[in-house]
Formats: structure tokens, sequence, C-alpha cells
């Protein structure tokens, strides 16, 4: 695995194939916690956190359980199928351990990340990062550079947004597009302003 | 019909050894929580207004437990929980009276006069920086709304441009009164049912002047019952250490009607301008 290919997969996570605007996945947060630029920051620490730990141990399990072929009785039993369902399960263990341990040691940080921690247990953006890693069939160093570039990228959508958000609420907006109608709106001219970026990995 | 089978243990296996994982970690990294503040967080209203200082009510619990904090900085909860707070914590409580917000201002956009249009920020504390507002009552209500929005309990309304607490939502935190630009909005006891909804120090001329529903310091209420009102040199107020019966405002007849209950302040904004003692001076 050479420094060039793992550049290439961070570039491409935050950049190109950005999690939440090319992707579309992780909208709920997205458009939930995007209200002020405080509340996403704690997000996207949470979500940065979260996704390399997960990447790299759900790459794990893919590596260890799912990709190996093993014979029954002479009979080869492939359990690629069952991976959703093992990696939201791994997933969901992972955090709740996490959190468990967090409580314990850091307080502090346990504090900071609060609710945003439990909320990201089910969040379709981690178990979309684990696929693609599994998908691509990712060593697990560049599953879990991946898994950081990826909640990086999802940081850097979330607080553009954030901050497009915080000025628009101060601003006049006509009576029918209030609230969320206007902040789809918004993420649909962010999404297009990052397809500029899509020729720059291929 | 193996490889069913066969991922199924699997699935199984990984879920069980997960399980006692979590379980295992529970036990071991278990963080002792004192159970008395659970029980007084219970107790709180769980609005997490923020109006006692603290950043929630889970973290006011914890104060009140750990950092002897006075349970009665809450504005909202109620005497009967707050004795069992203090029979939890163990503190002195003393019952303290609940508190509502009461706008001070009855000139909405059509009872008023204006002078220029205000098109910056939609915001009260931006709007009184600009040209004083746009309203020509330097005391009045701009009615941009900073008070609404930072209401946890949504209990102000903006009707006209005028905002208006609903007395019976208001929790009492006063996050409105610190944020008003013009101070206009003041915590005031709950027994107190009647206002004065006017809070300029003009002249009285000036007063009619400018807006339709003002109190001219007429002292007609003053003769009606004496104790019931604060004399001051422009301005009437009630004397909220002894409010009037709700009745107060019939008895009373007050020319502009800015002596009002919350109901019948309401009604007053409804109505089409029908109070003529401001009309005849309004616009020259």
């Amino acid at each position: 695995m050479d420094f060039h290919t793992l550049l290439l997969v961070t570039v491409g996570a935050i950049l190109v194939n950005n999690v939440v605007l090319s992707r579309i996945l992780g909208i709920c947060p997205f458009l939930g916690v995007s209200k002020k630029i405080e509340t996403a920051l704690g997000m996207s620490g949470a979500v940065v956190f979260v996704m390399t730990l997960a990447s790299f141990v759900t790459a794990l399990f893919n590596r260890f359980l799912i990709a190996t072929k093993f014979k029954v009785n002479g009979q080869e039993i492939d359990l690629s199928f069952t991976r959703i369902l093992l990696f939201i399960v791994v997933i969901a263990a992972l955090v709740q351990i996490v959190e468990i341990i967090m409580k314990k040691f850091t307080p502090s940080l346990y504090v900071a990340l609060g609710i945003y921690l439990p909320l990201i247990t089910t969040n379709c953006a981690v178990l979309g990062a684990a696929e693609m890693n599994a998908d691509e069939g990712r060593s697990i160093l560049a599953s879990t550079l991946f898994g950081f570039s990826t909640g990086a990228g999802f940081g850097l959508a979330l607080l553009l947004f954030a901050s497009l958000r915080e000025r628009l609420a101060a601003s006049r907006t006509p009576k029918a597009m209030e609230g969320p109608a206007i902040a789809l709106v918004t993420a649909g001219i962010l999404a297009l302003a990052f397809m500029g970026f899509s020729g720059l990995v291929k | 019909m193996l490889t069913v089978l066969i991922s199924t243990i699997v699935l199984a296996i990984v879920g069980l050894a997960l399980g006692l994982l979590i379980g295992f970690a529970a036990k071991k990294f278990d963080v002792e929580v004192d159970p008395r503040v659970e029980s007084v967080q219970e107790l709180l209203p769980g609005a997490n207004c923020g109006g006692c200082g603290y950043a929630g009510c889970a973290d006011f619990a914890s104060a009140i437990i750990h950092q002897n904090a006075d349970p009665s900085n809450c504005n909202s909860v109620s005497s009967e929980a707050l004795k069992k707070i203090g029979l939890i914590a163990g503190h002195e409580i003393t019952v303290r009276e609940r508190k509502v917000a009461v706008v001070f201002c009855s000139g909405s956009y059509s009872h008023t006069s204006h002078h220029e249009e205000y098109n910056g920020i939609m915001d009260c504390r931006s709007a009184s920086l600009v040209g004083d507002g746009d309203k020509e009552c330097h005391y009045g209500c701009l009615g941009y709304g900073s008070c609404a929005r930072v209401c946890k309990s949504g209990a102000i309304e903006i009707r006209d441009r005028l905002a208006f607490v609903h007395p019976e939502l208001c929790i009492g935190c006063g996050r409105c009164t610190q944020v008003c630009p013009r101070k206009l909005i003041r915590l005031v006891p709950i027994t107190a049912k009647v206002h004065i909804y006017c809070s300029s120090l003009n002249k009285p001329l000036k007063k009619r002047a400018s807006c339709m529903n003002p109190c001219l310091a007429c002292k007609k209420c003053a003769r009606t019952d004496s104790s019931a009102v604060v004399i001051q040199p422009n301005l009437l107020q009630i004397n909220y250490s002894n409010p009037p019966a709700p009745d107060f405002p019939e008895r009373v007849k007050c020319p502009t009607g800015v002596l009002a209950t919350a109901e019948q302040h309401l009604k007053l904004e409804l109505l089409p301008a029908n109070c003529t003692c401001g009309k005849e001076t309004k616009k020259k």
C-alpha cells in the first residue's frame, strides 16, 4: 500500500465522493443538527471518531470472518450475504462499548460528545463507509483511513451547511420556504458545488 | 440449506459474544451515579430552559446534590416538587412565588405611528441599533420576535409586530427578559392578572402622538383604588406586592384600554382601532 493510493483514498472520500453531498448518506443528522455551528462541531467530532473505529473493526470482521471461505463437509460456505447484518450488530455493539468505557475514563469527552454518540450508532453513513470498504476490497489500513476521511468529509459538509443555515436564519425567507424547505434547497446547491470536484480523482 | 444453518449459527455466536462483551464492559466499567440525582431530575420540569443558570435539568439536578445549588432557582418547578426535592437533597427550601413574563407594551404596528421602513435583519437587537427601530415610540416593542425565538416553551406570540406572552404557557425562565433590547419584558408574580401594558416614560402628549394605547397617566385607576397602582411621573404601574383582582379593569374603564388582563390585552390587538383618544393628534 503506497502513499499515492492512500492519498487518493483520502481526497476521494473527503471531496470527490463526499458521503453526504454526492452519496446522499447520513441526511438525517445533516439536516437535524445543522442549525448551529456548535452542535455541528460536536456531531462532526463524534462521526469522525465512530466512523474511524467502525471502519477498522468491520474491516477486521470482513477480512477474518466474511471474506474467508471455509469448508464444511466438503461444501464451501460463503457468508458474504450476512455482511450488512453483521456490520450493523458490530457497529452498534462497538459504539455501546466505547460509550461505556468513555464514561468511565474520560467523562469530559463523554459529556462533550453527549447525545451524538448513541445517535450515530445506527447512522447509515457509518454503515455505508463499512460497506464501501468491503465492496472495494480495501486493506485494513486503507479501510481505517477511508473511514476517517469519510467522517472528515461528513464534518466538512455539516460545518459548511451549518454556517449557511446560521446566515439563513437571520435573513428574510419567503413564508413557504422557511425552515426545512430552504435548507433542502441549500443542500442541493451545496451538492452541486461539490460536483465541481468530480474530475479530481479518477 | 447448510449455508443458511451455518450463517445463522455464526450470526448468533457473534451476537451472543458482543452481547456478553457489552454486559461485561457495563459491569467492569460501571460508573456509580448518585441515585438522588436521578430522583431530583425526575421532579424537575425537564424543559431544559436554562433559567437556573445551568446547562439543563440534568446538570441542575447534579448541582443540587453535589454543589448545594438552591432548587428554587428553577422558576417552573411546582412547590410540591420543590418540597420533595428538599427532602431528597436535605436542603432548606424557601418556596418562591412563581413568576411569568409580561411584555409591557400595547403598541402593535397598526396602533402606532412610525418613521422609516426597516429592511435589515429581522431581529429586535439589530433593529434597535438602526435608527432606533421603525416605531416612533422609543420605549415600544419592536416586534421582530427576538424574545419569541429564545423562548423554549413557545409562550410568546408576535401579533401585528407586538410581542405577547401567553401566561399559561410561560415557565418564567426569564430568557426573554435578557434578550429584549428595550427591556420591556419583566417577570411578575403569577397571581397578578392585571397589568398596565405600557413602558413609555414620554410626556402624555408625545405618547398620544405615537400610539393609540399608551398609559396617559390620567390616574383614573389610582382614583378607583389607590393601593392597586404605583404612581410615577408619566407612567403608572400595577403594585405587584398587592396585585388587584381580575375585575379591576371593568371597575376602572381605562380610557386607552392599556390597563387590562391578559385576555383583554389580546382582544385589544384584534379589534379594529376603535379608540379615538389618540387619533386626532396622530398624523398631523
